[in-house]
């Protein structure tokens, strides 16, 4: 107890109520101001935004690849279910380089959306898919147990009791994973809202339109303007807890259905 | 209803699973189907109950064709042996899933499903835990729950796959004269897979022995006991001490033993001796000669586990008052009352 209480305020808690406590040596108006300025607001929305719209494709996508690895044989299936984790094991900048060439209007994706008038890397969209690209894993891997759980048993006591293929996922499967879903989803858009790395090579950067709250942080460190980098830091820290609340409060709701 | 299984066949990529069998399950039944893990025996409930299709022979449900009819067409009721409850649901709601699924005038009003849940719980003797869920209960209870949960859509017939498999010794022994009960209380006809010979010797009307995707044996299971047509019925039902040797002119004949074989062509055989079967003899009638290793009493019988000359095994089993003076280590003398002999 006591080792882990240590541990957890050298590592976590200590750093933490340092940011807190740089923030809070400017005025509660100067406060504000760094907090809620234009340019950190269109921050947050286009983070929070980017984040929301990433880990809700990430919710769809994540459950049909966590079905098809689980239910399905295929060929390469084990090369598959690698590639799922690589975004959580590489470089975020390589991440970031690779995504950027690819969907810049020259790249290999972005040159097919260019004579569309589509642009994708450094605008908003390009933050979306940069995001989904790191939040997918969250979502497959949160599934997939419970999944492996759900055994093909209770489908086919659905069906012997005279569900068709509809009542069966609608009223069976979807309410089993449902917990996880929502826990897998609410990881990854936490991951996502804090994500750097990737992002800043695709976003562009631009101020008021593809700046991401993270990057705002940094430019104003580098602008030694350390009580505005902490102001920025505080309101994600705050947004951050309230995630995780609401991810335990999900998992306990599932615990609650038992094993 | 009445179920004919009429030469079905089925494999699994090159493996068959079921080499065409038949067999006909009398209306109001309770049938075992009895086998060694691989035997086919899963595959042919899930045949019967339209989770499988076999690639050729015919399935009856009375007089009906439903060879490939889906299950939720067919009316079963399907008991799994990892129980495969809904667990978002109350044990009501399980109960009531199958009525609740049910379109337009074929579904009953919410209070006839509430009356309907009610008695089945009261039924399986779960009658006060409706609201809980799944995960709030034992395994038996929650195997109850799988078999209110089948019986509430008044199927044609009741299919249970290992239906106490996962279970502890004691609970399964309760829950399989509950079963039996529940039987003779509903008279749905009652089909259930199991590799427990004891459970299918106790519960069932008859028993029907699988081997290799084939039926060897049909019959009441003191039939399938006492009157084996072949050396795997033998050896798989009941105990059995196996001898190998060969037939002449009516005489089996093995390393350890000589037996009466009346009607059995010459040649390689296998023969069988039960333990309960098997006498203290005086020396010069004996036919056996063994060295005993451990005397267990267990109950109203001895149990002795010993050695022939040549090695092999021998269990015998005594009524303890005609045991006499055992000792482990000691020679014994025994002869076969009964034995089997069949040509291998």
């Amino acid at each position: 107890m006591g080792v882990t209480l240590t541990i957890l305020s050298l590592i976590v808690l200590i750093p933490l109520s340092a940011v807190a406590l740089k923030a809070s040596e400017q005025t509660f108006p100067e406060f504000l101001q760094a907090a809620f300025n234009e340019r950190a607001l269109t921050a947050y929305r286009l983070s929070f935004g980017a984040a929301f719209i990433a880990a809700i494709i990430n919710g769809v996508f994540g459950v049909l690849t966590a079905w098809a690895l689980i239910r399905y044989q295929f060929p390469f299936k084990s090369l598959v279910n690698g590639i799922i984790d690589l975004p959580f094991a590489l470089p975020t900048a390589v991440a970031g380089i690779a995504l950027a060439t690819l969907y810049a209007p020259n790249g290999w994706i972005g040159a097919l959306f260019a004579p569309a008038g589509i642009k994708i890397a450094y605008t908003p969209l390009g933050v979306v898919i940069a995001l989904t690209f790191i939040g997918l894993p969250f979502v497959v891997r949160t599934l997939e147990p419970v999944m492996r759980d759900l055994a093909a048993d209770v489908e086919e006591a659905a069906a012997s009791l005279g569900a068709n293929r509809f009542d069966t996922i609608l009223r069976v499967i979807l309410p089993a994973l449902g917990p996880a879903w929502l826990t897998g989803i609410a990881l990854a858009f936490a991951r996502a809202v804090g994500e750097y790395g990737s992002v800043i090579f695709i976003a562009g950067n631009m101020p008021y339109k593809s700046e991401i709250a993270p990057l705002l942080i940094t430019i104003e460190l580098e602008q030694y303007d350390y009580a505005g980098a902490a102001t920025i830091a505080v309101v994600m820290l705050a947004v951050s807890f309230l995630m995780l609340f609401v991810i335990n409060a999900i998992q306990a709701w599932a615990r609650r259905l038992g094993q | 209803m009445t179920i004919s299984i009429r030469s079905v066949e089925k494999t699994f990529g090159r493996y068959p699973a079921l080499n065409g069998v038949s067999l006909e399950i009398a209306d109001g039944e309770l049938l075992a189907l009895l086998g060694p893990s691989g035997s086919g025996k899963t595959t042919l409930l899930r045949v019967i109950a339209g989770l499988e299709f076999p690639e050729k022979g015919q399935i009856l449900y009375g007089d009906q064709d439903m060879t490939y009819t889906s299950a939720a067409a067919r009316r079963v009721g399907f008991v799994f042996q990892q129980y495969a409850l809904f667990r978002h649901m109350t044990v009501a709601k399980n109960v009531a899933f199958g009525l609740d699924v049910r379109k337009g005038q074929a579904k009953p009003s919410k209070s006839e499903i509430t009356a309907r849940v009610d008695e089945l719980l009261k039924l399986v003797e779960l009658g006060e835990l409706g609201k809980r869920y799944p995960a709030q209960l034992s395994g038996g209870q929650r195997q109850r729950v799988a078999l209110a949960r089948a019986l509430a859509v008044n199927p044609s017939v009741l299919l249970l796959d290992e239906p106490f498999g996962a279970l502890d010794a004691t609970v399964r022994k309760s829950l399989r004269k509950e079963l039996r009960r529940i039987h003779d209380a509903t008279g749905v006809t009652t089909i259930f897979v199991t590799h427990d010979q004891e459970e299918a010797l106790e519960l069932a009307d008859r028993v029907a022995i699988l081997n290799k995707g084939a039926i060897e044996q049909v019959g009441a299971p003191h039939e399938v006991h006492d009157n084996p047509v072949g050396a795997f019925v033998c050896g798989f039902v009941g105990e059995s001490n196996r001898f190998e040797g060969a037939v002449k002119g009516g005489r089996f004949q093995s390393a350890d033993i000589a037996l009466p074989a009346p009607g059995v062509t010459d040649g390689a055989a296998v023969a069988f001796v039960r333990p309960h079967e098997l006498v203290v003899a005086p020396a010069d009638q004996s036919n056996l000669n063994i060295v005993t290793e451990r005397i267990a009493p267990q109950g109203a019988v001895v149990r002795v586990d010993g050695a022939t000359a040549s090695g092999q095994r021998i269990e015998a089993a005594f009524a303890r008052q005609n045991a006499g003076d055992l000792q482990p280590g000691a020679k014994l003398s025994l002869a076969a009352d009964r034995s089997y002999v069949f040509s291998a």
